[in-house]
């Protein structure tokens, strides 16, 4: 009758759903294919079971409904059945657990010449670690950590002058070499997963975690973070890109290693002053900021921020969207810088001009603003001020026209979706809170009385 | 001086007489059963109200402003917990478990009738404190219902300040409260049976809740050290879970905590809580399939020896829920291997009660419809369990949307569908009145079909690699944009189901106003809570005379006899069938 | 959490030995029939409070096993976070304490002993000594709480010194529940008419409080020798 129908039907649904399903493991991209084998093996053992049992019961639902005449039988039990039932049972379990074991045996035990990254996860962002030429990784000292030192480097271990130090959310790799991932963590529980490589494990503060893998694709994969750590767990995004051998080592050189960041020469304000001259002309002359040309105050800006957005500027990560028309202007000023002491100088000037207040031109619901600013704080600073430890750069004091601005740009992706601007990428993500003008107009409001 | 047995002596019964005394002070053990349901069936339409605002964010991303990170993990994490902890366990235990134990054993009340009015009213507290949370600063807590540290303390996570200590105070107050019941059922299923009431004639939502409460007494007490010591963390500063952290920029005080310790504190708790739930759930549902087919249980010793094992082996699991949280790699060895194990009890179970209605007589009651529905949803949710509990597939699959299609289906549909069998089942008895037969029917079908459509999608999108606690899931490049069709359709199916509760509630309200009388026993049942004098049943539940059990509590159809059920004190009569027509032995 | 399992399959082997093994192999539907008190499976002798009291004390050993363990794990020099862990000298005041403990555990006995001779005085005598020990023992722990305040090495990120005060509190938080329920027993029975009534409570308060005596002892052995 009609439960034993739906039954057979839903089970019938159910496996059609299986083998319709688009849903299934993304493509292969590491050695891990015995993982995907013993989820296969399991699927067969649970799914024969399900079958069955369901089967089973459906039928036992019709041939024995409730007739007057009838008796159901009295057997309080048949220890044969039981007995039988109890070991096949048992054989399913161990086809399943036998096959795990043994994979989880070679997961456990990393090759001998697997190359070591290290991958460096904190509250939202990635970073990562190579040992260089040296093979071994300097020490790390929790102490140190500062906005001019990210990794918390050692200068006093010779090993760390060759590490190579990559920020920016991004890690290459070579095409099948396998590889250990060391994972740290600065703050919380993060979890380095990529679904394609099937292996994931969790960063724990306080001790350093592994996984290996050899990659056998090559392409761009999106590292996740998947362990709560936080209100901003979701936008705790990472690429992995692996690559001919060849390719990885150019990449690799074009990374700087710890002994080059600590050496880079002292910025030059009185040069940069010089440079100066040409962004005053949108910017002001105490860099002000002047909102008929678009152009925001960069006054007051912290200087690693300064940096970030005018080597994005240069190299393509932001400015290139067509429909960001005033971030286009910026792309050819950027390319006038010839280098990165180029920049580091102009910074060091911008850094010394006046932050004076801007004015106020937003209006919207302060009381609100607060509510959704409570958000925004984690990074930004419940004071609006910034956390350099955040990648966050401060909100208050800056124009908010120009925050509405680029909190638009965030949401359309007109910001922020360049391949290479993973924190772009995480703006995107967290402008989905924002899902009208409303709202932004409210959290500035509000950040305007920060 | 020879000490009587409870049964046998003369009791005192102190019948209350003011309102007060009856419906609000009352240790009578029907009436704190009902407070228990009642207060945990508000908690879980407040927890499901909490799922509805999740899946309105899952399913339109863009829409909702008051829906903001902080408010989302807030929500993930109460739900979670209240859904857990507020409902199940309190409404297995404090609500089924005060009502039928004395009942089904033949008792008065419970030996500890003080202290079980005392145990009800600390819960009551401890959800106060609980809802205290949404009325501090910060809010509360959003760490996840597993509080992890070292965030579910630091700043980045919503409630940290504030939220967290009232969750932590909370799950303390539920603590304590859950003992002084849990010393209750124990030592009423002990001592306070009647005549001729053996364990091994116990009916099986005894055994469940007992075993169960036996289970929570042992590990409710690793949830409550956990709490404590993340609690003095926060408090006061002490490390025992806070390693050297960096937090906005800064180098925090603690140093060299471990928050792989809170994770094995809390699981060890934590996986024989879904058994705390599950017992229960396991006990009821082979009773409501007995009666309802008319036919004994199947295995019923089979039945007892599995309740007792999986919670034995309950204890030795924990960890397949840290598999990839860094802890030596080896222990996963062992973890998956007696994960594995705890699997074949279950499945004798699930054999024994599709055997049970093998050759049965089967009625199709609402109760019997609900049990039928959780036997299919139950092979489900426990099939997909063996993936998860294996270490190598759970390696891809940890933390995705199939362990959450998996804990829903075990813990929250399948204990749910026995949730509302049981109540229908039981209805008569506690009320006098029938209910509904349509608005049950309609409740049963669109519960089954609607949180089966909910559930089954997800699976497969955990398996693509879509993780859980997202706020939002876009950017990820992998992920098509099919997936959040599927987002979309679940959350159709789940705000249909969350309506269709609706008629669960209208059956109840207007089966009470005007339900058919019952009579004492609609279904021809043979256990105990059936045979009372009154129904519903007064103070002190069996009138004069306490009754005397003959048999056990599966004598339905038995050859011989020209009723298909014989009462538990139903004393033999001089025809009735010898022993060696009980069937073979 | 080796110890924790140890201590958890322990007791529940003796719980499913005690009350189950032996029962359930019955076959419950042979033998329709009434159970006659000679053969009676059912329900023990015992009074049902001292069932509960036993049945609490299993709780309260799951509490501390599991905090002996979360103690012993945090401490593991080779688990790198326990090289935080910094051992430091419990105060000599502790020795009073154990002292004052066991003069109360032993004057609860006598006064048991009392009780159950019909001595009324003794019993009484033995209640009161009893009371005061236990009280001094409690503010004893107030005593060397301060000493360890006052330190030199006092550090809350210490663990050892923050499980000294965890550990010692929720042992005295426990005393402090017998403590209730002594004063009851206590005041019932200087209310002469009472005292056979208390009876029961008297027997279940000196298991209490030599069970809390026991912990103790462990409790004390483990932060002596850590």
């Amino acid at each position: 009758m009609a439960l034993a129908v739906v039954i057979v039907l839903l089970v019938i649904a159910t496996v059609i759903f299986h083998f319709a399903s688009p849903w299934w493991f993304t493509p292969l991209a590491s050695n891990w294919g015995t993982v995907d084998n013993t989820v296969n093996i399991t699927f067969w053992v649970t799914g024969t079971v399900f079958i069955l049992v369901n089967f089973f019961l459906a039928y036992v639902v019709i041939k024995y409904r409730y007739r007057k005449d009838n008796q159901a039988l009295y057997e309080p039990e048949n220890k044969k059945l039981e007995g039988w039932l109890t070991g096949i049972t048992a054989v399913g379990v161990a086809a399943m657990l036998a096959p795990g074991l043994f994979v989880w045996a070679k997961f456990v035990d990393v090759p001998d010449d697997a190359a070591e990254v290290e991958a460096v996860g904190q509250q939202w962002s990635w970073s990562f670690r190579y040992p260089g030429k040296d093979g071994v990784f300097g020490r790390v000292d929790p102490s140190l950590f500062s906005v001019d030192n990210l990794f918390g480097m050692s200068p006093d271990d010779p090993h760390g002058q060759d590490d190579i130090l990559v920020e920016g959310n991004e890690v290459h790799l070579p095409v099948n070499k396998p590889v250990k991932f060391l994972l740290r963590s600065k703050d919380v529980l993060h979890n380095f997963a990529v679904a394609p490589f099937r292996a994931k494990m969790d960063l724990v503060p306080g001790m350093i975690t592994y996984l290996w893998l050899t990659p056998t694709q090559t392409g761009s994969f999106d590292i996740l973070c998947e362990e709560l750590c936080g209100m901003a767990h979701f936008a705790m995004r990472g690429i992995v890109t692996v690559e001919e051998e060849n390719e990885f080592q150019t990449w690799l050189a074009g990374q700087p290693t710890f002994a080059q960041v600590a050496a880079s020469p002292k910025a030059d304000a009185v040069t940069g002053q010089a440079t100066f001259a040409v962004c005053a002309a949108c910017h002001g002359v105490n860099g002000e900021g002047n909102q008929a040309l678009n152009a925001p105050k960069t006054a007051g800006g912290e200087g690693w921020y300064l940096k970030r957005q005018l080597h994005s500027f240069k190299h393509g990560l932001r400015g290139v969207n067509e429909k960001d028309i005033y971030g286009m202007q910026m792309a050819p000023f950027a390319a006038t810088l010839a280098d990165d002491a180029a920049i580091n100088n102009l910074v060091a000037y911008i850094e010394g001009l006046p932050n004076n207040p801007v004015q106020q031109t937003v209006t919207g619901d302060i009381e609100r603003g607060r509510n959704l600013y409570a958000n925004c704080g984690a990074c930004h600073g419940m004071d609006g001020k910034g956390l350099w430890s955040q990648n966050a750069p401060r909100l208050a004091g800056v124009n908010d026209w120009y925050l509405i601005r680029q909190l638009q740009n965030f949401k359309q992706g007109v910001r922020g979706g360049q391949a290479g601007d993973g924190h772009g990428k995480q703006m995107v993500l967290m402008s989905v809170m924002l899902p009208s003008e409303q709202d932004m107009n409210d959290v500035v409001a509000y950040i305007n009385t920060l | 001086m020879a000490y009587v047995a409870i049964a046998d002596q003369e009791h005192e019964l102190h019948d209350p007489h003011s309102f007060v005394t009856k419906y609000i002070w009352s240790q009578d053990h029907k009436v704190i059963a009902i407070q228990y349901s009642v207060t945990a069936i508000v908690m879980g339409l407040f927890g499901m109200g909490l799922s509805m605002l999740m899946r309105l964010q899952l399913a339109y991303p863009d829409t909702f402003s008051f829906i903001t990170p902080n408010a989302y993990y807030q929500h993930v994490t109460m739900h979670g917990m209240i859904m857990v902890i507020y409902l199940l366990t309190a409404l297995f235990l404090g609500g089924f478990g005060n009502y039928l134990i004395p009942l089904m054993c033949g008792a008065r009340d419970m030996v500890f009738p003080f202290m079980n009015m005392l145990s009800y009213w600390m819960y009551l507290l401890s959800v106060f404190l609980l809802m205290t949370s949404y009325f501090v600063p910060g809010g509360p807590t959003g760490a996840g219902w597993t509080l992890y540290p070292p965030q579910s303390i630091l700043p980045g996570t919503p409630g940290f300040d504030w939220g967290i200590i009232m969750m932590l105070a909370s799950l303390a107050v539920f603590i304590i409260a859950f003992t002084m019941g849990g010393l209750n059922y124990i030592t009423t299923v002990l001592q306070a049976r009647c005549r001729g009431m053996t364990l091994m004639r116990m009916p099986l939502s005894v055994w469940g809740i007992f075993v169960a409460t036996i289970v929570g007494l042992l590990a409710f007490p690793a949830l409550f050290v956990s709490a404590v010591m993340v609690g003095l963390d926060r408090l006061v500063g002490t490390s025992f879970f806070m390693p050297a952290i960096l937090s906005a920029g800064q180098n925090l005080d603690y140093q060299g905590g471990s928050p792989l310790l809170f994770q094995h504190l809390f699981w060890f708790f934590g996986h024989p809580e879904v058994y705390i739930v599950a017992l229960p759930v396991f006990g009821i549902v082979s009773d409501l399939l007995s009666c309802h087919a008319r036919k004994n249980i199947f295995g019923y010793r089979m039945m007892v020896w599995a309740i007792v094992a999986i919670a034995a082996l309950s204890f030795v699991v924990w960890a397949h829920h840290m598999f990839v949280s860094g802890m030596n790699p080896y222990f996963g060895f062992f973890f998956a291997t007696t994960t594995l194990i705890i699997a074949i009890p279950t499945a004798i179970k699930v054999y024994n009660w599709v055997l049970t209605l093998w050759r049965g007589n089967i009625r199709y009651t609402v109760p019997m419809l609900f049990a039928i529905g959780f036997i299919f949803t139950f092979t489900n949710g426990g099939l997909t369990g063996l993936f998860l509990g294996n270490v190598t597939v759970d390696l891809p699959l940890s933390d995705t949307y199939f362990v959450v299609a998996h804990f829903h289906m075990v813990m929250g549909v399948s204990p749910v569908l026995v949730l509302f069998g049981a109540v229908y089942h039981w209805f008569p008895k506690i009320t006098g009145k029938m209910f509904n037969e349509n608005l049950a029917r309609w409740h049963f079908w669109l519960t089954l079909l609607g949180t089966y459509a909910v559930y089954l999608p997800m699976h497969y999108i955990g398996i693509l690699g879509v993780p859980r606690r997202y706020y939002a899931t876009l950017g990820a490049s992998f992920i098509p944009d099919s997936v959040q069709t599927v987002n979309v359709n679940i959350t159709i199916a789940a705000l249909t189901v969350a309506a269709a509760q609706s008629l669960f509630f209208i059956n109840v309200i207007w089966s009470l106003m005007k339900g058919k009388p019952a009579g004492s026993n609609p279904w021809n049942a043979t256990t105990l809570e059936w045979q009372t004098p009154d129904t519903p049943p007064k103070h002190g539940n069996w009138g004069p005379k306490l009754p005397e059990v003959y048999r056990w509590a599966y004598d339905y159809s038995v050859p011989g006899h020209s009723q298909d059920f014989i009462p538990q004190n139903e004393p033999p009569s001089s025809h009735s069938a010898t022993a060696s027509e009980h069937g073979r032995h | 959490m080796q110890l924790s399992t140890l201590v958890i399959a322990l007791l529940t082997a003796v719980l499913v030995w005690t009350l189950l093994i032996r029962r359930l192999s019955a076959k419950p539907w042979i033998q329709a029939g009434a159970i006659d008190a000679a053969h009676n499976a059912g329900p023990t002798t015992l009074p049902a409070a001292k069932i509960g009291l036993w049945i609490f004390l299993g709780v309260i050993t799951s509490l501390f096993a599991l905090f002996f363990t979360a103690y012993m794990m945090r401490m593991d020099p080779h688990h790198a976070a326990g090289v935080t862990w910094v051992p430091f000298d419990k105060p000599a005041f502790l020795w009073v304490n154990t002292l004052l403990l066991i003069l109360g555990s032993l004057s609860m006995q006598w006064a048991r002993t009392g009780e159950s001779q019909g001595r009324i005085n003794t019993l009484k005598t033995g209640l009161t000594a009893s009371g005061f020990c236990i009280i001094g023992f409690l503010v004893g722990q107030i005593v060397a709480w301060n000493q360890v305040r006052e330190a030199e090495f006092f550090a809350l990120t210490n663990p050892a010194v923050g499980f000294f005060y965890l550990l010692t509190a929720v042992h005295g938080l426990h005393i402090l529940g017998g403590l209730w329920v002594w004063a009851g027993a206590t005041l019932r029975i200087w209310r002469a008419d009472k005292v056979i009534s208390a009876s029961l409570t008297v027997e279940l308060c000196t298991v209490y409080w030599h069970y809390l005596l026991l912990v103790w002892l462990i409790l004390f052995g483990l932060l002596l020798s850590t």
